[in-house]
């Protein structure tokens, strides 16, 4: 018996690729000069006039079809624009979520009225998406939601409390996981269906969670009889989780899930100037080095998906290593860096400082969300054939 | 990790080593006996000059073809010095010498590594932990006249060895070159530091074949072992240790695929392969260290095969520069460019 290890083919990224990465870097570049952002501040904000004009640009839905806005442009294209506009901390809030996930769903399993309405619209970034999967008592445990969707004439009326619903409180629309049937004892994840909420219905409120780093992304979602046409129905009734996997496929393993505290290190870099100690030198050297080879296996799965697969525990591999990676990174840079002291010039550039803080404080939430640690190796696991 | 590949040479490999190098192959090699019949199949098979080209009596394979042997060989734990056979062919073919049969090594392996040609054609100097060389029938190595750099031919008879083993038990030996007179000289444009780059591509093919056997090794286990009343595959802690050694293999393995991306090109990407060595070096420790948890107390004995593995990950890893030397060394180019290039050099070879 020979036991599957999971393959990372190399991919090469083609000619194209090379051309759009000097076009997004120039445009980021025109961005960050004319004021739109800064490159050094925090996880890129949410900016709808940002997300327009990407949209204008041809970046959001690269790889769906014309026919629906798209560009018909390959995965390994899309990743490009992702990596560069993340690698620069661009403010790409109101548009990331649909181009990654909510699109992709509509597109694969939403009904023909509704991908020719919406799915234009998240194309030219005027559509900022949400996702309904958590509630108080079905975190991990997707399949456990209880927010009920009731079949009532020509729709559903929605019923219960989503939560920590990032974003909810920007968002247009929401990919909502809500139970029309109770599971069946052949299989519990039975009974939950995807449906497509326009968040100003009315019967819908949010409410802000603080997070703990004071800011406002998290909410709580509340359903009291708010009503979804039948054409928001997605897929079908009761059949979500066969629906689920390759959404995760296109979600865990992005450039996303490995980058989040690249500041810190770049930091470092900077506060090392051009002669470093052995010691920092090796210490830069070694992150570098992971990440490196992550961003290779990240860019492998889209080559996978690129040739038409579904790899999901390809997914979860390059999920789990990265985000155990982004997440312990503050903490080498934080031992690594030079010990502040009272010798130091006066300066107001606390640039160092600032990537330092940010990261530390985002990084409890890298190895939890789209998927815990522990979900994720439960998953690889059962790729081995454990369970 | 099929057993057949749409690889012929490949598949060639596998089955020469499914074979003839089972475990008790790689025991008794460690006491000293040489596995003859391992050997004279790869030979006789051609797969020993993999990276020899036709005209020269070669396999005339891809340099991906060798690479792809090695990673079989890393599997198998093949103690016989193939990887050493195969780089000595590719620095013999570069100079335009013919590869001799029999098992080859090469030296210098060290990056400080210094051996002279005088002008009366004679070799000076030393070599230390020159793997196989007691084996080998010619050593290959890369040597100074003046400052010009050389590839030399040279006997093994007659030359003073003095035998040490790496900690996997295989042959690691001092060899001194005063006064040998080589078969053939030849310059090269290889230097000793493409050559130690070059080897350590070679050692992460085997280190990633090494992993993937672990890893295959410990879910076996782990499937078979039961305690508390049911396998040990079935504890949810036992489930991680396992998912963290898979990706630790895949890890590996995608940096020996870098590693030797990066050798097909004329100019070897130095970064791309302190990158791989860091990685790949790192993942070597982990999983053998995942692998031995899950095996418990029957991994730690010498009758099971886990240690032909794990002792070959720990003693290759050291091999043509650790992680703390290639760490340094990719940071010290980081420094060099500086923090707002550190995105550009990520992503630079593609």
């Amino acid at each position: 018996m020979t036991t599957p290890s999971f393959r990372f083919d190399p991919v090469e990224l083609p000619p194209e690729a090379k051309d759009l990465r000097r076009e997004v870097r120039a445009f980021l570049r025109q961005e960050i000069e004319a004021g739109t952002f800064s490159p050094y501040r925090g996880k890129g904000s949410f900016s709808r006039e940002f997300s327009r004009k990407v949209g204008a640009m041809g970046w959001i839905g690269m790889t769906w079809p014309t026919k629906y806005g798209g560009h018909e442009r390959s995965h390994l294209e899309r990743y490009v624009v992702t990596e560069e506009m993340l690698a620069a901390r661009a403010p790409t809030r109101a548009h990331s979520t649909a181009d990654r996930q909510s699109g992709p769903v509509i597109l694969r399993y939403g009904q023909e009225e509704i991908k020719e309405k919406i799915l234009p619209q998240i194309a030219r970034g005027e559509l900022c998406f949400c996702i309904g999967l958590s509630e108080p008592n079905s975190g991990s445990d997707v399949f456990a939601a209880s927010t009920r969707a009731t079949k009532t004439d020509g729709g559903w009326l929605v019923n219960g409390r989503k939560i920590w619903t990032s974003g909810a409180h920007q968002a247009d629309y929401m990919i909502a996981l809500l139970r029309t049937s109770p599971p069946t004892k052949e299989n519990r994840r039975h009974g939950l269906t995807q449906f497509l909420v326009e968040m100003k219905t009315p019967g819908i409120s949010t409410r802000p969670i603080i997070n703990l780093t004071g800011s406002h992304d998290f909410n709580e979602v509340v359903f009291d009889d708010a009503f979804l046409p039948d054409s928001h129905l997605i897929g079908e009734v009761d059949m979500a989780w066969k629906q689920a996997t390759d959404e995760l496929a296109y979600e865990r393993s992005g450039p996303d899930r490995w980058i989040e505290t690249f500041p810190a290190l770049v930091e470092l870099v900077r506060l090392a100037g051009e002669e470093p100690s052995e010691r920092l030198a090796e210490g830069i050297g070694r992150e570098v080095a992971h990440l490196a080879t992550l961003r290779r296996m990240s860019l492998s799965v889209a080559g996978m998906l690129q040739a038409g697969k579904t790899p999901s525990v390809e997914a979860a591999v390059v999920k789990d290593l990265g985000t155990n990676f982004e997440q312990a990174l503050p903490d080498k840079v934080r031992l690594l860096a030079p010990p502040p002291g009272d010798a130091l010039p006066d300066t107001n550039d606390d640039r160092f400082e600032e990537a330092l803080r940010y990261s530390t404080l985002i990084a409890p939430k890298l190895t939890i969300q789209g998927g815990t640690r522990e979900v994720l190796r439960g998953i690889i696991a059962r790729g081995l054939g454990l369970r | 990790m099929a057993d057949s590949t749409d690889n012929i040479i490949v598949d060639t490999a596998t089955r020469i080593f499914q074979d003839l190098c089972e475990p008790n192959t790689v025991n008794e090699a460690e006491q000293g006996v040489w596995p003859k019949a391992l050997w004279d199949a790869l030979e006789e098979s051609g797969l020993t000059l993999t990276w020899v080209p036709d005209e020269l009596g070669g396999a005339g394979a891809t340099l991906a073809d060798g690479f792809a042997v090695l990673r079989a060989s890393g599997r198998f734990a093949a103690p016989v010095p193939l990887a050493e056979t195969l780089m000595a062919g590719w620095l013999l073919t570069q100079a335009g010498i013919a590869v001799p049969g029999g098992p080859l090594t090469i030296a210098p392996i060290h990056a400080d590594g210094r051996i002279g040609l005088t002008a009366d054609g004679a070799l000076s100097g030393r070599a230390r932990r020159v793997p196989f060389a007691r084996s080998a029938g010619h050593i290959t190595v890369l040597a100074h006249r003046g400052n010009e750099t050389v590839v030399a031919l040279v006997a093994a008879a007659g030359l003073s060895i003095r035998r040490s083993t790496s900690l996997a038990g295989e042959p690691r030996d001092d060899v001194s070159f005063d006064g040998a007179f080589p078969d053939d000289v030849r310059p090269t444009a290889i230097d000793q530091d493409l050559l130690v780059c070059f080897g350590a591509a070679v050692r992460l093919q085997q280190i990633a074949g090494a992993l993937e056997k672990i890893l295959e090794q410990s879910v076996q286990y782990a499937l078979d072992r039961s305690q508390f009343g049911r396998p040990i595959a079935k504890f949810q802690a036992v489930q991680h240790n396992l998912a963290t050694l898979a990706g630790e293999v895949a890890a590996a393995s995608a940096a020996a695929d870098a590693a030797a991306e990066a050798c097909s090109h004329p100019d070897i990407a130095i970064s791309e392969i302190a990158i791989a060595k860091v990685r790949g070096g790192e993942a070597a420790g982990t999983g053998a260290a995942i692998a031995h948890q899950v095996h418990g107390a029957m991994g730690f004995t010498y009758e099971h095969s886990l240690h032909h593995a794990t002792r070959r990950l720990w003693a290759w890893r050291e091999e043509f520069g650790n992680e703390a030397v290639w760490a340094a060394r990719l940071g010290r180019m980081v420094a060099e460019r500086g923090a707002d290039e550190l995105w550009p050099f990520i992503t630079a070879e593609s």
